[in-house]
């Protein structure tokens, strides 16, 4: 950690103007933030403190949908009714990420940006193209099983986007609300957060000083269930291996509406369009399952130690449509 | 109280000091004037320092010197002996000159008026290097492959080789297990500081007489010029055993400086400068006859070592003597890699030899088709041929039934698969525990109190295991006086000489030493009690009985303590001990045990779950049942944690762990606790101290990841030789 100037800003606007003009960066919750501040990683000269932000309630939006503010702490959204009753997805990806500590201290907007686990990124050393851009990737040749991604990656970086939330918010559709010197935007959730190509660090669509001030869910679809699935090698405090957020709404016993995204195995929260159009329309049996499974993960590239993410991704597949299926149909499991 | 406090189940009497932050580790002490130190590390694995530029950290704030090869002061090796209690596995002191042996090695210390401006500074120190032309060895089999192998030690009895060519039955496999690291929740820390030439030393350390030999031949000091201090350690698992760099690098720039220094060890080189278990290599041959007895066991291992130091991890030493068998061979060697030296990790050589030889003892079972239980009876001893001496108090086989009965292995079905709860398949596996029973030398020092009460100094430490308590036990149990009249104090290289905590001899060391100096302490009580002051003045002095804090002589007359020290205006009685090591009374002292692992398989989410584990351990008597249960439900959970999830992972190209830190170096967590039912036989082993202790605090691991991996493959069907178990090696590609 490297001496720092810390502004405190009391609203939105105070706060894209202390982070203007400097190396600055945004401090809420911090769990990633001052880790990699500590580990010398990121070496901002000044932290704007957002948490006196009165971003922090999470409303009904004219659309049926929520809108959460962006220091909503992780612990408080998963725990709201709402959210538990119409989006259960969301709650349980959040419940399954981190810890119960982290949760507390951890936000909606903190969750959004949150940085990559791996390790030649967090070790301030070795090549890595996000941090030092050009220098090259150490991860595609190297130690690559745990948080390391099979889809979305290229030559320059194959890092794992580690949010467990994010891939529930994919699933379920969503818009991230932005502030900035230029105004205000929105960003729909999907496009927010941006595939390494040649310029892996260049992570997201967040311009110059921005500021994310909330998110926003669309309307829960009607009679659907949803689930997030997540598989690792512990219980608990582990980023995924692979895991998958389902949504699904049935007529009968054939689907109308389909949701599925991955975590753990995409360089972004990532959306399997391809497998939702070829769930809907047909039974929601084990064999459409699996045949969703294996075209979402048919583009997947492995590496030297995580190919078996690839099959371990379409069993949280077929498990979490499964259980989003049986959850639609009104089973208590 | 004094027949039933031992062996009861009474709460750690530290317990309420931890709870409560009144507990002071190391980090916690901050001597007048304190500055901190923060460390720079090398960022290759091998090749040497071509400069060192200083010039932009020293201008950072508060920075007060930076030390590095180029300057620092002169220090010498310590012998490094187990003999003269001196031990160290880096060899090399730090700073000693511009060669780099692995990754994270110290290669700058920087000492500032606060920890952040240490910190802040030491990310400014630049270094160059110049990498070997060589390549780093990253892993054991790059060693090999660049270095060779370097033999070790071996022994043999018969003729394992013609035994195993004649045997009906073979198992011929290679187990390997990977570095793993300790990382207990304290990391290391040392505060430093010299006055008047004399080095005063907070260590978090397992041994605060070791530690102050190392330094007094580091530093060129009589021992009596150095005092370390460890009141109590957030554990240790054998990483804090031994002086590591930072603490000699500690105490000279403390010197340096001309102030004390503190200095506490960033999880990341928990992973590089510390020690860790190495990767081992376990070449495993079985021969058996028919009805499944041992004709041959040949049990040969390499692991990986370092530049800086050779350390070997005994695999085979369990193997020498669990089961009877007339031809055996066992051999270790090393290679080296570069990697900082490994060193004693909880339960080392069985902790991981045993995986090798219990899961060839399942192999070998479902060779024979008998049931891998029956199997172990079939071979059970109770001559220790490794030692050609009877075992004095070897209850393997009530281990073997007890746990089998709760556990209900009778109904275990064999063929792999068979055995199901719903979607997922269960496997039930199990292996035998083993673990040396040692003892050393102690001394300690007992005084009874003139306020009543009583006090115990001995110069070995608590890692958190219990020790306080159960020395508070003992004298309890000696003076008749209740448990919260006895203090014990440890932890104070200047006490009298106790052990380290390691090799889970704390307890078969201590309990006599402390319960001699309690006897001694009433003897001198007696011998005061007859002066003249004294309200028992004159009585002969066999007439005099004590108990429970009062003497009475046989005309009737009686006085507490406090009345007899009180009268006479004495502090107290002070009793001292020196007890010797293990008997040589021909027998050969060792812990048993058995596992039995339940897990579940649900193929469908390639999710492996241990549910359940049985373990009986027969560890001689049990002093308290609550530490004592304590201390093997910790070592099942590290066990499963080295079976499923444990390993330092290393980049093949240039040797630099890549998992270091408490989010990727994955250890079990509370969700992953499967039930655990743990039986402790308490026979007494009187052979090895009055108390019949044996140790506890290793046995529990050894044993339980081939019991784990046994249950893998009853399960699945797949037999996974090398650790850890991850899904990656169980997963189907379907």
């Amino acid at each position: 950690m490297r001496t720092f100037d810390y502004k405190r800003a009391d609203d939105a606007h105070s706060a894209v103007n202390a982070h203007s003009g400097q190396a600055a960066a945004y401090l809420a919750g911090g769990t990633t933030l001052i880790d990699l501040v500590k580990l010398d990683v990121m070496q901002p000269e000044r932290l704007v403190d957002i948490n006196r932000l009165a971003y922090d309630a999470i409303e009904t939006t004219a659309e049926g949908g929520l809108r959460i503010g962006a220091m909503v702490r992780n612990t408080a959204l998963a725990d709201d009714d709402r959210v538990r009753r119409d989006y259960t997805v969301l709650s349980e990806a959040l419940l399954q990420g981190a810890s119960r500590q982290l949760r507390n201290r951890a936000t909606t907007a903190g969750n959004v940006m949150q940085r990559v686990r791996c390790s030649y990124f967090r070790d301030g050393v070795s090549p890595c193209n996000k941090r030092v851009p050009g220098s090259g990737c150490s991860a595609i040749e190297g130690h690559n099983r745990e948080v390391f991604a099979v889809l979305g990656t290229s030559d320059h970086c194959i890092a794992a986007h580690p949010s467990d939330m994010c891939v529930a918010m994919a699933a379920i559709g969503a818009t991230v609300h932005v502030t900035g010197p230029s105004g205000d935007r929105t960003v729909d959730f999907l496009d927010f957060h941006k595939l390494p190509g040649d310029t892996p660090h260049i992570e997201h669509e967040l311009g110059e000083d921005e500021l994310i001030t909330q998110v926003s869910l669309d309307a829960p679809i009607d009679g659907s269930g949803s689930t997030y699935i997540k598989l690792r090698d512990r219980s608990s405090y582990q980023f995924a291996l692979a895991s998958c957020a389902a949504v699904v709404a049935l007529d009968g016993d054939r689907i109308t509406a389909a949701r599925l995204a991955l975590g753990g195995v995409g360089t972004k929260p990532w959306r399997a369009a391809d497998a939702e159009a070829a769930l809907v329309g047909q039974p929601a049996t084990r064999e459409a399952f699996k045949q969703a499974a294996a075209t979402a993960m048919q583009g997947a590239t492995p590496y030297k130690h995580n190919a078996f993410k690839i099959p371990l991704a379409r069993k949280a597949i077929v498990r979490a449509l499964t259980d989003a299926a049986a959850r639609a149909r009104g089973d208590t499991t | 109280m004094s027949d039933s406090i031992i062996g009861a189940a009474v709460s750690r009497i530290d317990g309420p000091d931890k709870l409560t932050g009144r507990a002071r580790y190391a980090g916690d002490f901050q001597p007048e004037g304190m500055v901190y130190a923060y460390g720079v590390y090398s960022t290759i694995a091998r090749g040497r320092i071509t400069g060192i530029d200083t010039t932009l950290a020293m201008r950072s704030p508060g920075v007060i010197d930076i030390f590095h090869h180029g300057r620092f002061p002169r220090l010498h090796r310590s012998p490094g002996t187990f003999a003269e209690e001196n031990v160290v596995d880096e060899k090399r002191t730090p700073f000693e000159d511009d060669r780099i042996h692995y990754m994270g090695q110290f290669v700058a210390l920087v000492v500032a008026e606060t920890y952040e401006q240490a910190r802040a500074a030491a990310y400014k120190v630049r270094v160059d290097y110049e990498r070997d032309a060589q390549r780093a060895a990253a892993t054991l089999a790059q060693g090999i492959e660049d270095n060779g192998v370097e033999h070790a030690n071996d022994s043999e009895r018969g003729d394992p080789a013609g035994a195993y060519d004649g045997a009906a039955y073979r198992v011929d496999a290679v187990y390997t297990t990977p570095v793993e690291t300790h990382n207990p929740m304290e990391t290391h820390a040392t505060v430093a500081e010299w006055v008047d030439g004399r080095l005063r030393v907070f260590d978090s350390t397992q041994g605060v007489i070791f530690t102050r030999n190392t330094l007094s031949r580091v530093f060129d000091l009589d021992p009596s010029q150095v005092e370390v201090h460890a009141d109590f350690i957030g554990s240790g698992f054998g990483g804090k055993l031994w002086v590591w760099p930072h603490c000699v690098a500690t105490c000279a720039a403390a010197r340096e400086v001309g102030r004390p220094v503190q200095f506490v060890l960033p999880r990341q080189q928990m992973f590089t400068t510390v020690g860790h278990r190495p990767e081992t290599r376990q070449h495993v041959r079985l021969g058996a006859d028919d009805d499944g007895r041992l004709l041959s066991i040949r049990h040969e291992t390499i692991n990986s070592s370092s530049p800086v130091g050779t350390v070997v991890e005994a695999c085979g030493g369990s193997t020498q003597g669990l089961y009877a068998c007339d031809n055996l061979r066992i051999s270790h060697a090393t290679a080296i890699t570069n990697r900082g030296t490994p060193t004693a990790m909880r339960a080392p050589g069985a902790g991981v030899g045993l995986f090798a030889l219990e899961s060839a003892m399942d192999e070998l079972a479902a060779e024979l088709g008998i049931d891998p239980l029956e199997l172990r009876r079939r071979n059970f001893t109770a001559h220790d041929q490794g030692a050609d001496k009877p075992y004095s108090s070897n209850h393997l086989l009530e281990c073997y039934d007890r746990a089998a009965e709760a556990f209900g292995w009778s109904r275990r079905t064999p063929e792999v698969g068979s055995m199901r709860d719903g979607d997922r398949i269960l496997g039930w596996g199990m292996a035998a525990c083993n673990w040396e029973a040692m003892r050393n030398p102690c001394d300690a020092r007992v005084a009874l109190r003139a306020d009543g009460t009583a006090s115990i100094h001995c110069a070995s430490q608590d890692i958190g295991t219990g020790t306080y308590t159960i020395l508070a036990q003992i004298a309890s149990h000696e003076l008749g006086l209740p448990l919260e009249s006895i203090h014990v104090t440890l932890g104070d290289s200047t006490f009298p000489h106790g052990p380290i905590s390691g090799g889970s001899w704390a307890t078969a060391t201590l309990l006599p030493a402390v319960a001699e100096a309690s006897r001694a302490a009433i003897k001198k009580l007696k011998n005061y009690a007859r002066n003249a002051a004294s309200p028992l003045a004159g009585a002969r002095g066999d007439s005099l009985v004590y108990d429970s804090g009062r003497l009475s002589d046989d005309s009737g007359r009686s006085a507490t303590v406090a009345e007899i020290l009180g009268a006479q205006s004495l502090a107290n009685a002070v009793g001292e001990a020196h007890t010797g090591g293990a008997p040589d009374s021909g027998y050969s002292f060792d812990s048993f045990g058995v596992h039995f692992v339940e897990v579940a398989w649900e193929p469908e989410i390639a999710h492996l779950e241990v549910t359940r584990v049985v373990s009986a351990i027969d560890a001689g008597a049990i002093i308290n049942a609550k530490s004592a249960r304590n201390q093997v439900e910790g070592a099942v959970v590290m066990g499963l944690g080295s079976a499923l999830l444990e390993t330092t992972e290393y980049d093949e190209r240039n040797a630099r762990p890549v998992n270091s830190n408490y989010a990727e170096y994955l250890v079990p967590v509370n969700a992953d606790m499967p039930d655990l039912d743990v039986i402790l036989l308490d026979h007494p082993d009187y052979e090895l101290n009055e108390f019949g202790a044996r140790g506890i605090g290793e046995i529990g691991l050894t044993g339980m990841q081939a019991a784990v991996a046994n249950a893998v493959y009853h399960a699945t069907g797949r037999r996974v030789r090398d650790l850890p178990i991850m899904l990656d090696k169980l997963i189907d590609d379907d």
